[in-house]
């Protein structure tokens, strides 16, 4: 009888073991959705921050991290497909290699704090000339060294499921390793690269300590010029706006940071579904 | 070993032509370990020659030989001559894709890319530039691999919706539509049922009298229906692969002039 009673006990703390996190989860969501659902609407999504909540809205703030995070893909993509593409077809192996492997591993787990330092230091200090100092191309290049990691990572995993028979075809057509990558390789990895580059930008959309290092600020009151010259210009973004009005005094700030984090959440989640339709729809199943 | 005795071997027409290709004291190293050793035998031209042996025995590293396929293996190491036309293809001056290119080679489990059929076979001559009739190109191949009928009304499907037979004769016209003029073919029907492994052996035959083809099997009876030669390699007692005996496939089946030949034809080990 004890041990049918020690089972039950057993069962049953695994279960609440796997509900305790969901459970936090979702009462943060009703609060959440309690405090920001009434205040949130087109106004607020459209308005600029103000000293009136009321009249507050996170427009600025909007337009940062969406600029942020089509810049640190324009600079991250490339440079992470292409060093993974690198790490799994042409370096040998050998200590080398191994070496830069284990210090992209490590650079995936650094605070990211540490990578607004460095961004501080060689973006906005070292680089003014060319990023504007406490820019969005300073935001997004120390964003691209931040997901840099994760995306070599994902994008070495998709390019080594391909099977190696796909390789073999290639080359024994008398195809170059090049002609091999671009059009045998990277089209069969290339919903797996994209998906964990989708994951790495969602964490970058979500990353505050980075950005209030090298300076983003949270009263924006303007949007960036239509042209190269927003590059260079001071931002915001969700987070930072968020994390500046839960730190008010006034209730009615609170709300107005409720209202972002369901705007923040929405972008998010439709983030991740997006990667995940991909790697679902357009996976290639050998066999 | 009453099957041989009853098997029609196919019939050979003189051949006076000079070997295609000509393999010179070739040894192949894994690391440290010796795999393939001191290998001479010459491929005629527009015949089948079929290499058999025990598995492990090193038909396959023999195989990939032929065209530097072996080149793709970390650690592999390549020694002595593989003369194609006269030419070392392991000399320096020699470009590895252009030997691929003339020395076609398909593989045990069917490797279509995974795009349309009609793509699997412009691909090859797509990255080579070709200027000319694609839509021309890929019919004659299709139809000198037997296929043509069977996939003319959907060029387009994606390759891996074919079945394994069909996906193996595709990988066979994807080679011969780049201009391959040596076929390897590594175990090509072993993983096929055994109807569409006949259809494989069948269009082999057809091709040889414009190709010249080598085909590693382990299976005997193919060995004997398809082929013209018969290499057999077999391991020494330092478990280096070596070349046996090599001779026409009639004589190395009903009359093996080496012992472990044949113990092995008759079934004693292997």
């Amino acid at each position: 009888m004890k041990e049918r009673w020690l089972e039950r006990l057993f069962k049953a703390l695994t279960f609440i073991s796997t509900i305790i996190g969901l459970l936090v989860l979702v009462i943060l969501l009703i609060d959440v959705l309690k405090d920001g659902l009434p205040r949130l609407s087109w106004k607020f999504i459209t308005s600029f921050p103000s000293r009136n909540p009321d009249e507050a809205g996170i427009l600025p703030a909007l337009v940062g991290s969406a600029m942020l995070l089509i810049l640190t893909a324009l600079f991250a993509f490339p440079i992470g497909v292409a060093a993974g593409i690198y790490l799994e077809e042409y370096a040998s192996d050998n200590l080398f290699t191994r070496l830069i492997e284990i210090n992209i591993a490590n650079l995936a787990g650094i605070p990211s704090i540490i990578y607004g330092l460095l961004g501080l230091e060689i973006f906005v200090r070292a680089l003014r000339g060319i990023t504007g100092g406490r820019s969005i191309f300073s935001g997004a290049l120390t964003m691209s060294l931040l997901v840099l990691p994760i995306i070599i990572v994902s994008s070495r995993e998709a390019i080594r499921a391909v099977p190696r028979s796909i390789r073999e075809a290639g080359y024994a057509l008398g195809a170059t390793k090049w002609q091999v990558v671009r059009d045998q390789i990277l089209p069969v990895a290339m919903p797996g690269i994209l998906t964990g580059t989708i994951l790495a930008l969602s964490r970058a959309i979500g990353e505050t300590a980075p950005l209030i290092t090298i300076g983003a600020l949270a009263y924006i009151a303007f949007l960036p010029p239509l042209s190269l010259k927003a590059l260079q210009s001071p931002f915001t973004v969700l987070p930072i706006q968020i994390f500046n009005w839960v730190s008010r005094p006034q209730e009615a700030f609170h709300a107005n940071a409720a209202a972002a984090i369901i705007v923040l959440l929405v972008l998010l989640l439709s983030m991740n579904a997006a990667a995940i339709y991909l790697r679902n729809r357009f996976q290639v199943r050998f066999e | 070993m009453s099957w041989l005795q009853k098997m029609p071997l196919p019939d050979l027409p003189d051949n006076p032509e000079e070997p295609i290709i000509k393999i010179r004291n070739l040894n192949v190293w894994y690391g440290n370990r010796l795999v393939l050793g001191d290998i001479n035998l010459d491929i005629p031209r527009n015949r089948i020659t079929a290499i058999i042996g025990p598995s492990g025995c090193g038909k396959s590293t023999l195989i990939r030989c032929l065209n530097r396929m072996n080149d793709l293996i970390p650690n592999a190491r390549v020694e002595g001559q593989v003369l194609f036309d006269g030419k070392n293809i392991y000399s320096s001056d020699v470009d590895v894709t252009e030997i691929r290119r003339r020395i076609g080679m398909v593989f045990q489990k069917p490797n279509p890319f995974p795009k349309s059929i009609y793509e699997n076979i412009a691909w090859g001559l797509r990255i080579r530039g070709f200027k000319g009739n694609l839509d021309e190109v890929v019919e004659r191949a299709l139809r000198q691999a037997a296929l043509w009928d069977e996939v003319k009304d959907k060029l387009h499907a994606n390759a891996l919706t074919l079945s394994g037979g069909q996906q193996q004769r595709l990988c066979i016209a994807r080679a011969l539509a780049v201009g391959s003029e040596v076929l390897l073919l590594d175990e090509p029907a072993s993983a096929l049922d055994p109807i569409s492994a006949l259809k494989i052996e069948e269009l082999l035959r057809e091709l040889s009298r414009d190709y010249t083809i080598v085909i590693v099997t382990h299976n005997m009876q193919q060995a004997a229906r398809v082929s013209h030669y018969t290499a057999f390699i077999m391991w020494d007692d330092n478990r280096v692969g070596r070349l046996i005996e090599y001779g026409l496939t009639r004589d190395i089946f009903t009359n093996p002039k080496d012992k472990r030949t044949e113990d092995y034809i008759t079934g004693r080990f292997g």
